[in-house]
């Protein structure tokens, strides 16, 4: 193994990422195309709405893919940074009647701050006791959420505005979906290279042996730092968008359940693959609304279907699926 | 002053008693595989839920609450056999996933054959309060802390002079060194789960008659028991009763002393303080990571 | 290679299942009524008997021929009580469904995520949540059954003065409904002259609150405890007060009127007053009193049907179903603008709970007579003296 920024490793790796890159591309490109495409097949605000709320978990599934799958690092409490975001939309605009722009900055910021000052003492804990330091932390902001009701609306929840921006308001199925596209694309873009990078080698680096990744001079710590507040940011961009597009909020947003559905989402798709993530947001956003069908058996489906998955596809589905192909075609 | 203190004292340890065997649970599954079970705060509820059901039919109270123990032991080797065993060596999430996968169906079929109501199960023995220095104790907090006190000893008593305890604890500390020396370690993890949701069925019968019981108490309880375990340190018996026990009275005593509507809030700042300090919890085992 | 069949096997079932549930439920013609309802989570205590009510008398409708020669058609979805869910159902409803009407809503906030998409749409909505904000300020398509939380506080207090109790303390529960109580407990406390002199809060999970109760006995000069809670808290709160040896009256909010409390509190529950709808107490009022026929034919109904004890959340649910009806009827079509007319004008109906007087400023028509003040008299509700 060589040192990452070395003259060898970039030549080995540019060959490299010459023939992944191509791969990752053509991955983009497919995405835009279905994301263009999508509208032809939707016919009413229903269909936009399920597929606005899939992109909008795919985005905070990619950031927290980035922690779980990359890293290795288990966080349980995600769901927080989501309702930092949506709570400080939510607040700041109508209590304080800041314009929405700046209450969603002011989220990213909180959300940041907030993950980089529990970085540093959370990310030195191993495993399931940092499972557990995350999940604490998520249920912490649940709980302050729910009680300062005079803020927050307590748990009967907050109407929050539209979107405005200088006299324009998003508002709408179509607008929402253009802006909610471009931003998946976005972020997949910017995972995408993350992963490429010298920064990304130092995160799967940091996967496979944490102690080996320090002797090999990568410094584990300020990575895993990097990478916690990047996707609690991600994940409170998130929150303050979803506030202003259902223009509803409860506790609800930033509670366990909410942080496990994400995780699920991570896993199910496939940790370690940002499309995985796309796709795992999309069967675990749609699951719902196929279920209903089931009518008070909803629970136990979802169950039955979350164990099959997870026993018969234990690396996730993309990955799963991306062995199986590999193995047809040549290597 | 001192009658109000005992109160809450008698409340916290009372509740307390039951996270403790909670965490017993779960620190018993993951020495036995290192996965945390989610699922285990449904086999606290099955063992309220399946005791109450009997008892209401008609059937004797040791009766009932025998079959239920042992009701929920074939759950948990259900869960183990259909569930964790197929998925062989899968990684710690992915394990972790699946039993969360458990516990919703687990859930979701109560919720379907039995109902969404609450049920209650009479108490072992009565409902008059004694007085004890001012203050009340319920005959059932006496039941949950002393057989609470029994089933530590006989754990005890099990992993350090039996032969089974001591291959289950071997398996615990070397899975490939066990196996090497001839125990089946596939048979010590289905035990594990067995024993494992015994005891949380225990925890939830003992307790049924004071909280009362209903398809979704495993939630909470569940995830109490888990926070009370890694408070306590993975995979240590004693961190995981002194975890559970410290958890309730710290709880009933916030709720007590400083805000009642912040007392959720205090198992999770406890342990995050904990972990600050002593991050593998109170009696975790400081473990060298192989490279 | 089995693992690639099962693949296989399991998107075909993925597609049939989308093929199935995004279909059509109801035939054309029919009158559709959504219904989006808490009947999984922390509310499923309320949304079990609401959608159970909604269909049992859908089932009765039909069978004596429906409204206006047409049958109805109920279609719902769960929100689990998630507020976000019940957003999407909302629009699921409105655009891909095509409801004619709404009912549901069963908690306040899951109604106040779809109060946007109804009123946008112009679909009328018959809510079955209890805030105060599901009506005030007066929406033009939302309406709801349920008594308020307002109006629980007031009749409690209303009792208490009548009692001679001045200082009370509060212990409500954390979930919508109990802060949405405390809430408004607290402001129309002073109104009544009540001093409230303690507040303390518990989960709606929690299983022990004897050190709530311990802080509370701990007031000096308190006189009466206000419990705001449902489902199995109350119950917990009552057991524990016996325990600790409470004397002082013990009052609960509507959020126990049902006979689980009773069940579930056992003889502690002896002297516990709270206000309640006739429905409880079907069986003693007087032969004269113009709800008697309706509650008394919905508790036989229900019980003989599902074997458990009616509620006055399903009560509420059939209220907006018949109040609907009614609406449907009078506007000879199920032309969404004239049914939400006719509702509005809703006179004179005799619910169970209560007699419904709605007009453009009052979307939810009932005042503090349809409370009555209970107490529980060796383990039944009676009406208090």
């Amino acid at each position: 193994m060589s040192t990452p920024g070395s003259p060898k490793s970039e030549h080995r790796s540019a060959e490299h990422a010459g023939f992944r890159m191509s791969g990752k591309l053509k991955g983009l490109l497919v995405l835009a195309a279905v994301l263009l495409l999508l509208p032809l097949l939707l016919s009413n605000n229903y269909q936009y709405d399920v597929v606005i709320r899939i992109a909008m978990n795919a985005i905070v599934v990619i950031g927290l893919n980035l922690l779980i799958g990359y890293t290795g690092q288990i966080s349980l409490g995600h769901a927080g940074f989501l309702g930092i975001g949506a709570y400080a939309s939510g607040i700041l605009t109508t209590q304080f009647s800041w314009p929405p722009l700046l209450a969603l900055l002011a989220g990213c910021v909180a959300a940041g701050a907030l993950a980089f000052a529990i970085a540093r003492p959370v990310l030195k804990l191993k495993g399931h006791y940092l499972a557990m330091a995350t999940l604490g932390l998520g249920i912490i902001i649940s709980i302050v959420i729910t009680n300062e009701g005079k803020y927050t609306g307590g748990p009967d929840g907050l109407t929050v505005p539209a979107l405005a921006l200088s006299g324009f308001e998003l508002d709408g199925a179509k607008p929402w979906y253009v802006v909610v596209a471009l931003l998946l694309l976005l972020v997949t873009w910017l995972a995408l290279n993350l992963i490429d990078s010298p920064a990304g080698r130092a995160l799967q680096a940091i996967h496979g042996s944490e102690v080996a990744a320090q002797v090999a001079g990568v410094q584990t710590t300020r990575v895993k730092v990097r990478i916690f507040v990047v996707s609690a940011v991600i994940a409170s961009l998130v929150g303050s968008l979803s506030a202003h597009y259902i223009a509803f909020i409860t506790p609800g947003i930033a509670g366990f359940f909410h942080s496990i559905e994400l995780v699920t989402m991570v896993v199910v798709g496939g940790m370690a693959s940002v499309f995985g993530s796309i796709v795992g947001a999309v069967i675990l956003t749609m699951l719902p609304q196929l279920l209903s069908t089931f009518e008070g058996w909803e629970t136990v489906v979802f169950g039955a279907i979350l164990m099959a998955t997870m026993i018969f596809m234990p690396k996730g589905i993309v990955p799963t699926l991306a062995a199986h192909f590999r193995k047809g075609g040549s290597k | 002053m001192t009658a109000q203190f005992l109160q809450f004292l008698f409340s916290g340890i009372t509740i307390g008693a039951t996270y403790a065997l909670a965490a017993l649970g779960f620190s018993i599954i993951y020495n036995a595989s290192g996965v945390i079970n989610f699922a285990q705060g449904e086999f606290i509820m099955l063992g309220g839920m399946a005791a109450a059901l009997l008892a209401a039919q008609g059937v004797p109270l040791p009766l009932a609450i025998g079959i239920a123990v042992v009701g929920a032991a074939v759950g948990g080797l259900l869960v183990e056999k259909l569930a964790i065993e197929p998925a062989k060596n899968a990684e710690v999430v992915t394990l972790i996933i699946i039993t969360i996968g458990a516990s919703l169906f687990i859930r979701g079929l109560v919720q379907v054959t039995v109902g969404k109501g609450t049920h209650a199960l009479p108490s072992f023995s009565g409902d008059k309060p004694l007085e004890v220095l001012g203050a009340t104790l319920l005959p059932q907090s006496l039941w949950v802390l002393g057989v609470t006190l029994v089933i530590v000893a006989v754990l005890a008593w099990f992993f350090t002079r039996t032969l089974h305890g001591k291959a289950m604890l071997a398996t615990s500390h070397n899975k490939l060194a066990a196996q090497l020396v001839g125990i089946n370690t596939k048979a010590i993890l289905l035990v594990s789960f067995g024993l494992s949701a015994a005891l949380g069925a225990l925890g939830g019968i003992l307790v049924a008659p004071i909280t009362n019981t209903s398809y979704d108490i495993g939630i909470m309880l569940g995830l109490k028991g888990f926070v009370a375990a890694t408070l306590g340190g993975l995979g240590s018996g004693t961190g995981a009763i002194v975890g559970g026990l410290l958890l309730g009275v710290v709880e009933a005593m916030t709720a007590g002393y400083i805000s009642s509507s912040y007392k959720d809030a205090v198992p999770f700042v406890l342990i995050l303080v904990v972990l600050f300090f002593m991050p593998r919890g109170l009696f975790g085992a400081k473990l060298t990571e192989r490279v | 290679m089995t693992r690639r069949n099962l693949l296989k096997l399991a998107s075909a079932a993925m597609a049939a299942l989308a093929a199935t549930s995004m279909g059509a439920h109801a035939q054309s013609g029919d009158i559709k009524i959504g219904s989006v309802l808490s009947v999984t989570g922390p509310a499923a205590f309320l949304g079990d008997p609401e959608l159970k009510t909604l269909q049992l008398y859908v089932e009765r409708i039909n069978a004596a021929g429906g409204v206006l020669g047409r049958k109805l058609a109920l279609v719902h979805y769960d929100d689990g009580s998630d507020a976000n869910k019940a957003n999407g159902f909302a629009k699921r409803l409105i655009e891909s469904d095509n409801v004619d009407l709404f009912i549901g809503g069963t908690t306040t906030g899951s109604t106040m995520a779809m109060v946007p998409l109804v009123e946008k749409a112009g679909v009328p909505f018959i809510s079955l949540a209890g805030g105060v904000i599901v009506v005030e300020p007066v929406k033009k398509w939302v309406f709801k059954t349920p008594h308020t939380d307002r109006m629980a506080a007031e009749k409690v207090f209303t009792d208490m003065n009548k009692r001679g109790l001045k200082k009370v303390a509060l212990l409500s529960e954390t979930s919508g409904f109990g802060q949405s109580g405390r809430k408004e407990t607290l402001a129309v406390a002073a109104k009544h002259g009540i001093d409230i002199v303690a507040d303390e809060t518990y989960g709606p999970k929690d299983a022990d609150m004897t050190a709530q109760l311990t802080k509370i006995k701990g007031v000096s000069d308190v006189q009466a405890v206000l419990v705001f809670g449902l489902g199995q808290g109350p119950a917990v709160v009552t057991k524990n007060y016996a325990q600790l040896g409470i004397k002082l009256p013990l009052y609960q909010s509507h959020g126990v009127a049902s006979d689980e409390y009773i069940k579930l509190a056992g003889k502690a529950a002896e002297g516990v007053r709270l206000p309640a709808p006739s429905l409880l107490v079907a069986d003693s009022l007087p032969a004269n009193d113009p709800q008697k026929p309706v509650v008394t034919s919905y508790r036989k109904v229900y019980t003989d049907k599902y074997k458990e004890d009616v509620s006055l959340f399903g009560g509420a649910a059939l209220d907006a179903l018949m109040i609907s009806v009614e609406a449907i009827k009078k506007a000879g079509s199920t032309d969404k603008a004239k049914v939400r007319d006719a509702i509005e004008a809703t006179k004179g109906f005799i619910g169970t709970g209560g007699i419904v007087n709605m007009s453009a400023t009052d979307h939810m028509g009932l005042d503090l007579s349809a409370f009555h003040m209970l107490q529980i008299k060796n383990g039944e509700f009676t009406l208090a003296q």
